[in-house]
């Protein structure tokens, strides 16, 4: 394929009434990328799948599919192939005539057809059950007939919509495994979406974090939770710890200072443009904290240290978390054993204890909505 | 005391059973065995057994009859879920907010007495009438035209009469049909229009087969409206049932002819049944299989 971009959206915005679903959104999908969508129900994820199969246009912008224009083509006439989240498998035909369906319209001979099934049969290990009906296979056999369906086309991007939404969890993570090795197989591109970070995480080579119909911030996995640009994205994957302060002074090009109010001063990485002196939000993920009876080593000064009052402790089988009043704060950590300290005792309710991370894992936060701390887990603030 | 899941099913159908065994099939039994007892000059049912009846179901006029009765009825039919289909489509897919209003509109009409809707068609009908004048407006008709006493006028009332009976099972079938499928269909690359003869209609099935039955059923023995609006050249054999009981007060006659009737709807029916039986996957068949 000559065009580096399997999938290109260019300026893409719809409207429902007054309602904006898509707000300009550009993106380009690499060949075989495993891309997702993320992001809470509203936030246009959908709109904009529907827009790249075709089930709506767009009111404004282009879709390039291989470099091809495809903005207006009808659903039929595109090279790309869905797996909704219900599955729409057809009621009143086999599993082997829904897997077919795809090359009987496009009109392929007997013998091919017929091939092509056994071999997608073979693919998904559904050969004995291909002539029951959808509603006698279970829902994961159902996942993998809607998989087979699509790929019979050979289609050049396939759309996920939430494909493991109707599945409980065992199966969610059997599926996710059977995906991934799907994707590696065929190398086509994929289009996920999904509301569920877990999933986009495992996943994904690409995650573009939707929200109110823009993306928020586009990158790998591994940035997109360890370097949230906004308050939205990291909220929304994953826990965090939000701080409120200002920039008092750039100490290299390296490091700054800030002071947070009510917790003190702290050390923080400059990844973006600071100055002196403006507001900042400032984002710590919970795992990222140490915990310790007495204040640590710090020759390199790169620690932020505070002593605090463990106020809760909540079990949750393979961690625990913490709750930890430092100063006016309230702090989430999370630690995986019971029995993580130098002294093996474990932390207990009430216990005085140091509180410390590195400079390099908290993030200043290019943009900071309130509102956003709602979609932590458990408001980390004063309670 | 408890009872097995068997003896409850039991149970629970018997009273429509019963319904069914007194009301419909001892009476239909009852029509077939009047056909064999001789008539009496007062119009009762004399004693004995006779096979004049049938001798007389003979008469060359009748053939011709019931092939108009099917053919009408099958006419009403096909129109019905023709007309019916898309009425649905529509309905089931107009806003929440709007549906129950549609199918109140479907359902007005029943509002007015029967007869009464009937005898409007007539006025409408007329030579005088006013779709009559409508049409003359549009030069669609020629002044000499008649509108009425024919198959046609037949037909169309008989199609008014049960459209709505046709809709609402439809309607039904269709409102619970997943719209995605068409999406899904589309999505592999059929058309619209494929997506819906291939994925919808199937899918609407259950709901098309009770439409077809509700109309065509009564539309079989219908015998005021080929009465009111039809002539003698659109009777039906509803009418002729009705003339042997009222006029000739000859009830093994009228039995006998609705024994035909019935032996004419519902052998050809066992017959559709028997070869659907024998070849159960018909849609379903295995694509291109050995």
């Amino acid at each position: 394929m000559a065009n580096e971009f399997s999938l290109e959206i260019k300026n893409v915005t719809k409207h429902f009434g007054t309602f904006t679903a898509v707000d300009d959104v550009t993106v380009s999908i690499r060949q075989g990328e495993f891309f997702s969508l993320l992001g809470p129900s509203g936030c246009g994820k959908t709109t904009l799948l529907r827009m790249i199969a075709g089930f709506e246009v767009p009111d404004q912008g282009r879709i390039l599919l291989n470099g091809e224009e495809i903005t207006h083509l009808p659903p039929n006439r595109r090279k790309v192939n869905t797996i909704f989240q219900n599955y729409a498998l057809f009621p009143h035909l086999t599993v082997r005539e829904n897997i077919g369906y795809g090359l009987k319209v496009a009109g392929t001979d007997r013998t091919t057809l017929r091939s092509e099934v056994e071999r997608m049969l073979d693919l998904i290990q559904m050969e004995d059950h291909a002539d029951k009906k959808p509603a006698q296979i279970s829902g994961g056999q159902k996942q993998r007939v809607a998989i087979a369906r699509a790929l019979i086309n050979k289609p050049q991007v396939l759309l996920l919509d939430e494909p493991l939404a109707a599945l409980d969890l065992k199966l969610r993570q059997r599926m996710l495994i059977e995906l991934d090795n799907i994707h590696d197989e065929v190398g086509i591109t994929f289009v996920y979406v999904t509301h569920d970070q877990g999933e986009a995480m495992s996943l994904s080579d690409t995650i573009a974090v939707m929200n109110h119909g823009k993306i928020e911030q586009l990158g790998k996995p591994g940035e997109i939770y360890e370097a949230p640009r906004s308050s939205f994205v990291a909220a929304f994957i994953g826990d965090t710890n939000f701080f409120e302060g200002n920039v008092i002074s750039v100490i290299d090009p390296e490091y700054s200072r800030m002071k947070i109010d009510g917790l003190g001063e702290v050390t923080v990485f400059n990844d973006k443009h600071i100055q002196q002196g403006s507001p900042v939000h400032l984002s710590v993920r919970p795992e990222k904290f140490q915990l310790g009876r007495d204040r640590p080593e710090d020759p390199a000064a790169r620690l932020n240290c505070f002593e605090g009052v463990v106020e809760d402790v909540v079990y949750l089988g393979s961690h625990t978390r913490y709750w930890i009043k430092v100063g006016e704060y309230r702090v989430a950590v999370m630690k995986q054993h019971a029995r993580f300290l130098l002294d093996e005792k474990p932390v207990r309710w009430k216990d005085r204890l140091w509180l410390w991370w590195h400079a390099d894992d908290g993030f200043m936060l290019e943009q900071y909505h309130e509102a956003d701390e709602e979609l932590l887990s458990v408001p980390d603030t004063e309670s | 005391m408890t009872w097995g899941p068997r003896t409850k099913e039991t149970l629970l159908s018997l009273p429509s059973m019963v319904w069914l065994i007194g009301l419909f099939l001892v009476p239909t039994l009852l029509v077939f065995a009047i056909s064999f007892r001789p008539s009496t000059p007062f119009g009762g049912v004399g004693e004995g057994w006779t096979l004049e009846t049938i001798r007389g179901l003979a008469n060359p006029n009748y053939p011709t009859i019931i092939w108009r009765t099917v053919w009408i009825s099958l006419s009403t039919t096909a129109i019905c879920l023709t007309l019916a289909v898309p009425c649905a489509y529509f309905m089931a897919r107009a806003p929440v907010r709007w549906r129950s209003f549609l199918v109140m509109l479907v359902i007005i009409p029943f509002w007015t007495n029967f007869l009464i809707r009937i005898f409007a068609w007539k006025i409408m009908l007329h030579p005088e009438g006013l779709l009559k004048k409508f049409l003359l407006m549009l030069h669609l008709v020629e002044p000499r035209t008649i509108l009425m006493y024919n198959e046609g006028a037949v037909l169309l009332v008989l199609v008014y009469s049960y459209l709505s009976f046709a809709i609402l099972p439809i309607y039904a079938a269709t409102e619970k049909f997943d719209f995605g499928l068409l999406e899904a269909a589309q999505d592999l690359g059929a058309t619209r229009l494929r997506a819906l003869v291939q994925i919808f209609l199937p899918g609407i099935s259950r709901g098309m087969i009770t439409a077809a039955l509700v109309v065509f059923i009564p539309a079989l023995g219908s015998y005021v409206i080929p009465e009111i609006v039809g002539g003698p050249s659109s009777e039906m054999i509803g009418n002729k049932i009705a003339q042997r009981v009222f006029v000739d007060r000859n009830l093994p006659h009228a039995s006998g002819l609705s024994a035909l009737l019935t032996l004419a709807v519902v052998v050809p029916m066992l017959l559709v049944l028997m070869l659907q039986r024998r070849s159960p996957s018909g849609l379903s068949k295995p694509e291109g299989r050995a």
